[in-house]
């Protein structure tokens, strides 16, 4: 992942200029999913913005998106603060080079953590932050993660990334890798970027209507706006929509047909045998129209047609911890 | 299998042991029994299936090797062919899918299809507890037995499972 700083005056206004949230009503400490998007509504990536106030963010954004991402930020940013909206002050970018981002996650993470803290976290709720005395480090802590189970997120200063992973994998802890968490994310019903999305597909085509603020809609002051809220009236053309296949799993790129008469309407964009569910589960788009849940499609798993029915997500109920 | 073991992530250790074709009756120069002359060969593909072959009955029983399986993890679905399919050596003829990726089964032959291993359909994870036996995947009759000298034997195979 890529962390970065945003600090100024106006920092609150700049990132809801690159984001359609609602940054103003957000409370110091808190987080949000949110999505960069380009001229066109199109997502640029995903990210996870924390308010420290008014002036100050946290953002971490995708790894695999880096180049792209610090490309926009750059160009965005000399354009905003060569303009009269940087009047109240200029923002600053700080790029956290070769900052840890440790997750902790799972139904024992916060009593694992709670081990090695005095702070309290029972009330660190879901999408919370603070700074926490770990064992004499003094670290920013996030409550959530990407996996639907409870947890954390804890970046760590380039010195002490070694010995804090060290410390919170001792004992039950198991160091996972990212395909455990890819099934995970999709058991939650979360997308994957340059998967599930791409800057050919807006937020309201992905599902992620939500994140675009009710205040943000009506002033249509955010980049890409134009595209989104005609997506939003008009609806979308296309949907993200959750599958459950019989027989063989699908997996990304498998085709959606319907069920009669064969005709593409869709494809998959992440798929698996899901491990908690025993069942064959996917994401992917589909024609407007046919994204009703219950929906029977057919699903082309090389050349074989499998029966698809459009199941609501998440798959697998989180369990975040909400206090 | 190829591409799948590449993408896998769990790294199997290359020192581990490979296990090697029991040993089967050799034809004998001096066998006072003709009738019983069957030679029982095993071969290895380099994309990771293996073909038990009875040179008396011309039939080339397919399997993936224990290797693959190990490194494709717990196995949920065994897609096959139909029987009476004529194949092409190296042409796709099903999949093995696990968790983590789904692998084509290329056909280490080409012969027709005489059966298939009905019992994958309900349990799947035999090919991972009996890959080279209970968990085989299709019985091919084969049309060119020659295609047989091209595979590995197990020596050979097991040094590129060590290479990769």
């Amino acid at each position: 992942m890529v962390q970065s700083n945003f600090r100024g005056a106006t920092a609150t206004a700049f990132l809801e200029w690159l984001t359609p949230s609602s940054l103003t009503s957000l409370s110091s400490y808190s987080s949000t999913l949110s999505v960069l998007l380009n001229e066109k509504g199109g997502i640029i990536d995903d990210t996870i913005i924390t308010k420290h106030a008014e002036d100050a963010y946290y953002v971490v954004t995708n790894a695999g998106r880096r180049e792209r991402d610090l490309a926009w930020f750059k160009q965005k940013l000399e354009e905003w603060n060569a303009s009269e909206r940087a009047a109240g002050g200029k923002v600053e970018h700080e790029v956290l080079e070769k900052w840890g981002l440790l997750a902790l996650q799972g139904p024992h993470a916060a009593e694992y953590l709670q081990g090695l803290t005095s702070f309290d976290l029972q009330g660190l709720t879901f999408g919370k932050s603070a700074f926490v005395p770990i064992e004499g480090f003094h670290l920013h802590v996030a409550r959530g993660g990407y996996t639907g189970e409870d947890g954390f997120e804890i970046s760590v200063p380039p010195a002490q990334t070694m010995e804090v992973a060290e410390l919170l994998s001792k004992s039950s802890v198991w160091l996972t890798g990212l395909g455990a968490r890819d099934s995970l994310r999709l058991e939650a019903g979360m997308c994957l970027y340059g998967h599930d999305l791409d800057e050919d597909t807006t937020p309201v085509e992905a599902a992620l209507s939500w994140v675009i603020g009710k205040d943000r809609r009506e002033a249509a002051d955010f980049i890409g706006a134009e595209g989104v809220l005609k997506h939003l009236k008009d609806g979308p053309p296309r949907r993200r929509v959750g599958l459950i296949i019989d027989g063989a799993p699908a997996r990304e790129g498998a085709k959606i047909l319907t069920p009669t008469d064969s005709e593409v309407i869709g494809q998959v964009t992440s798929g698996i045998p899901s491990p908690t569910l025993g069942k064959n589960i996917a994401m992917g788009y589909i024609k407007s129209g046919w994204h009703k849940k219950g929906t029977e499609v057919a699903v082309d798993v090389r050349g074989k047609l499998r029966k698809g029915v459009l199941t609501p997500m998440p798959f697998v109920k989180p369990r975040y911890w909400r206090g | 299998m190829f591409s799948a073991l590449r993408q896998a992530s769990r790294s199997v250790s290359s020192t581990r042991a490979l296990r090697t074709p029991a040993s089967r009756p050799v034809a004998a120069a001096f066998t006072l029994r003709p009738l019983a002359r069957t030679l029982v060969t095993t071969k290895y593909t380099k994309d990771h299936e293996a073909v038990i072959y009875d040179d008396q009955k011309n039939i080339g029983k397919v399997t993936i090797t224990d290797y693959a399986q190990t490194s494709l993890g717990d196995v949920v679905f065994v897609e096959l062919p139909t029987t009476d399919t004529e194949v092409a050596q190296g042409e796709s003829i099903g999949a093995v899918e696990s968790v983590k990726a789904a692998s084509d089964i290329f056909s280490p032959v080409s012969g027709k299809v005489v059966a298939i291993n009905e019992e994958l359909g309900s349990q799947p994870s035999l090919v991972n507890k009996s890959p080279e036996d209970k968990g085989w995947l299709c019985e091919i009759e084969l049309s060119k037995p020659s295609e047989m000298d091209d595979l590995m034997s197990a020596g050979e195979y097991q040094a590129h499972c060590e290479e990769s």
